[in-house]
């Protein structure tokens, strides 16, 4: 497992779903080790009911059914499929219809689902998805992009409330990959997949939702700033170390 | 998700799947990939037989560089200098490497045979062309590396033929204290028009990196380029080529960093924006407007 995850970490993330699967052809025994520890882009399905897509996760699969946010029912159906209780499918449902706000103000397109579940002590857990696909043929609205991809997966476990306070403790993963092409300087293509986790005691004074949705928006932000800083500032750095700008230039006579 | 297949897979697809994650490996990096490829098969046979495939392949297509004995200075591993799978003609000076692929080691070195040197009519070229390069690579590369192979009618021995020469640039930067490697790479090829007195130059340049801390984010870019020029005396032809070249690969480093300049405003922006369309943090203390506005639109019946 521990070779696994090192694999993972140097196989480019673009390559991400098939290093999974040869994984799992070859340690089919850690399978579901594999499924939990791995991030893989997001899958959706639609919902026939309602005519939207949801996006597929361990967090809502029950066999091999996944769970909409938006009528509560398998897919395919699944009798006895886990629900999570009233309160908690109430709380999911308005989570859902926020979020997609949220996300539409942010990523202008794209989809996004929520799931709860209650967890063994007394809290419960959140999971906040986002897919978008910003290439020209996708929800890109300027059309820069040959091929654009942005999964974030927020998974936020919510202790039980003591006196007005909850302890939130998000973990957040995003994983993107962005390529331009064009003549003048051929393909030009960075991914990445970042995780990093936040803990916070909140009062609940204005609601779970609220606490949880400013910690994703904190995150989100950090995330895609490192990302955009950082990590491709990092390989730029590399770009100009290998080859440094500062030469003088030559120019050929004719241009 | 689909149930995993019980039935066991064959020596075959096993092999294949670890020829793939070592031949995906990042720049510098094949080594720990190959460590964890040997882990998770947990059969030596089977490792060494797609160790013994894949490394060349990696070996050649990452045109990494290895120093031979004795301060007899550097080869390139590439398609261009293989004389065999484990010799390697280093055409500077004139040495012929003997390489261990899976170490990544140059083990021995001998002194070419005529027969695997060009002509001395091509060898003018070749040798003027790679005093060029030497030169450019010197000033734009700090840590690059060069060689100039004939790869095509080595054995013309005068005018009325046509031949053909690879310039190859390779550079690596290994950092992983800084969590950081990456590899420029150039190959160019020169055709060498005898009739129409014609060059022709075919780049391709592939750039990569990938930097890993706490994270995993890579890099690859690749372009093709082509020029041509006209046939002259060995000098003249190899001061053209070094000037083509630098300016090929001096604006395509400047695409990139415009790529890299993009990024912020256009590119990234169709992934996610900074700010929300409003351009304020989106209103969690006051998500009750969403649910009214909603029941509104619901109650006037003008909603979808």
């Amino acid at each position: 497992m521990e070779a696994a995850m090192g694999l993972m970490r140097r196989i480019p993330p673009k390559q991400t779903e098939t290093a999974l699967s040869a994984l799992l052809t070859l340690l089919p025994h850690h399978s579901s080790d594999l499924l939990s520890q791995v991030d893989q882009p997001l899958q959706v399905l639609c919902d026939v009911d309602h005519g939207k897509e949801f996006i597929l996760c361990e967090y809502n699969r029950d066999a091999d059914s996944y769970r909409s946010p938006w009528s509560n029912k398998y897919h395919p159906p699944l009798e006895d499929g886990a629900l999570p209780s009233l309160e908690l499918r109430k709380l999911e449902v308005e989570a859902n219809d926020i979020f997609a706000i949220y996300r539409d103000q942010y990523y202008e397109g794209g989809i996004s689902s929520v799931y709860m579940w209650e967890d063994d002590n007394e809290g419960f857990v959140a999971c906040f998805l986002i897919k978008k696909d910003g290439s020209k043929t996708g929800h890109g609205r300027r059309g820069y992009l040959q091929e654009g991809g942005w999964d974030a997966i927020h998974v936020i476990e919510v202790g039980p409330e003591e006196e007005g306070v909850a302890h939130y403790r998000l973990t957040s993963t995003v994983m993107l990959s962005l390529t331009t092409d064009n003549e003048s300087s051929g393909t030009f293509s960075l991914s990445g997949s970042i995780r990093r986790q936040m803990d916070m005691s909140l009062s609940v004074a204005e609601g779970h939702l609220c606490n949880m949705g400013r910690m994703i928006e904190e995150m989100e932000s950090k995330l895609r700033n490192s990302l955009d800083q950082v990590y491709f500032g990092k390989t730029k750095e590399m770009v100009c170390t290998l080859r440094p700008p500062a030469e003088v230039v030559m120019r050929l006579p004719d241009s | 998700m689909a149930d995993i297949e019980e039935t066991e897979l064959s020596d075959k697809q096993k092999n294949e799947i670890a020829k793939w994650f070592l031949l995906n490996s990042p720049v510098g990096e094949i080594q720990y990939v190959a460590k964890d490829v040997k882990a998770i098969l947990n059969d030596d046979a089977l490792y060494n037989e797609a160790a013994s495939e894949a490394f060349p392949l990696y070996n050649k297509s990452h045109m990494i560089c290895l120093g031979m004995p004795g301060r007899a200075g550097d080869v390139l591993v590439t398609s261009f200098g293989e004389l065999n799978e484990k010799e390697y003609l280093e055409p500077r000076t004139a040495q012929v490497a003997k390489i261990d692929h899976i170490k990544q080691v140059c083990t021995g070195a001998r002194p070419a045979l005529d027969e695997e040197l060009p002509s001395a009519y091509i060898e003018e070229f070749r040798c003027a062309v790679d005093m060029e390069i030497l030169k450019y690579v010197g000033e734009a590369y700090p840590k690059g590396i060069c060689s100039v192979y004939c790869v095509n009618g080595k054995d013309v021995e005068g005018p009325g033929s046509d031949f053909e020469l690879a310039v190859v640039i390779s550079a690596t930067r290994l950092s992983p204290q800084n969590f950081c490697n990456g590899s420029w790479r150039s190959v160019w090829n020169i055709e060498f028009r005898d009739e129409e007195q014609l060059l022709e130059l075919k780049g391709k340049l592939q750039v990569g990196a990938h930097y890993f801390e706490e994270g995993n984010v890579q890099l690859d870019a690749k372009h093709e380029c082509k020029d041509s020029s006209i046939f002259q005396s060995p000098d003249d032809c190899a001061i053209t080529i070094a000037s083509i070249i630098r300016h090929h690969e001096t604006e395509y480093l400047a695409s990139l960093q415009d790529s890299y300049s993009n990024l912020p405003d256009t590119t990234f922006k169709d992934l996610r924006r900074k700010l929300p369309v409003t351009r304020t943090l989106f209103p969690w203390h006051n998500t009750l407007q969403f649910s009214l506005t909603k029941d509104i639109t619901k109650e006037l019946g003008i909603g979808k």
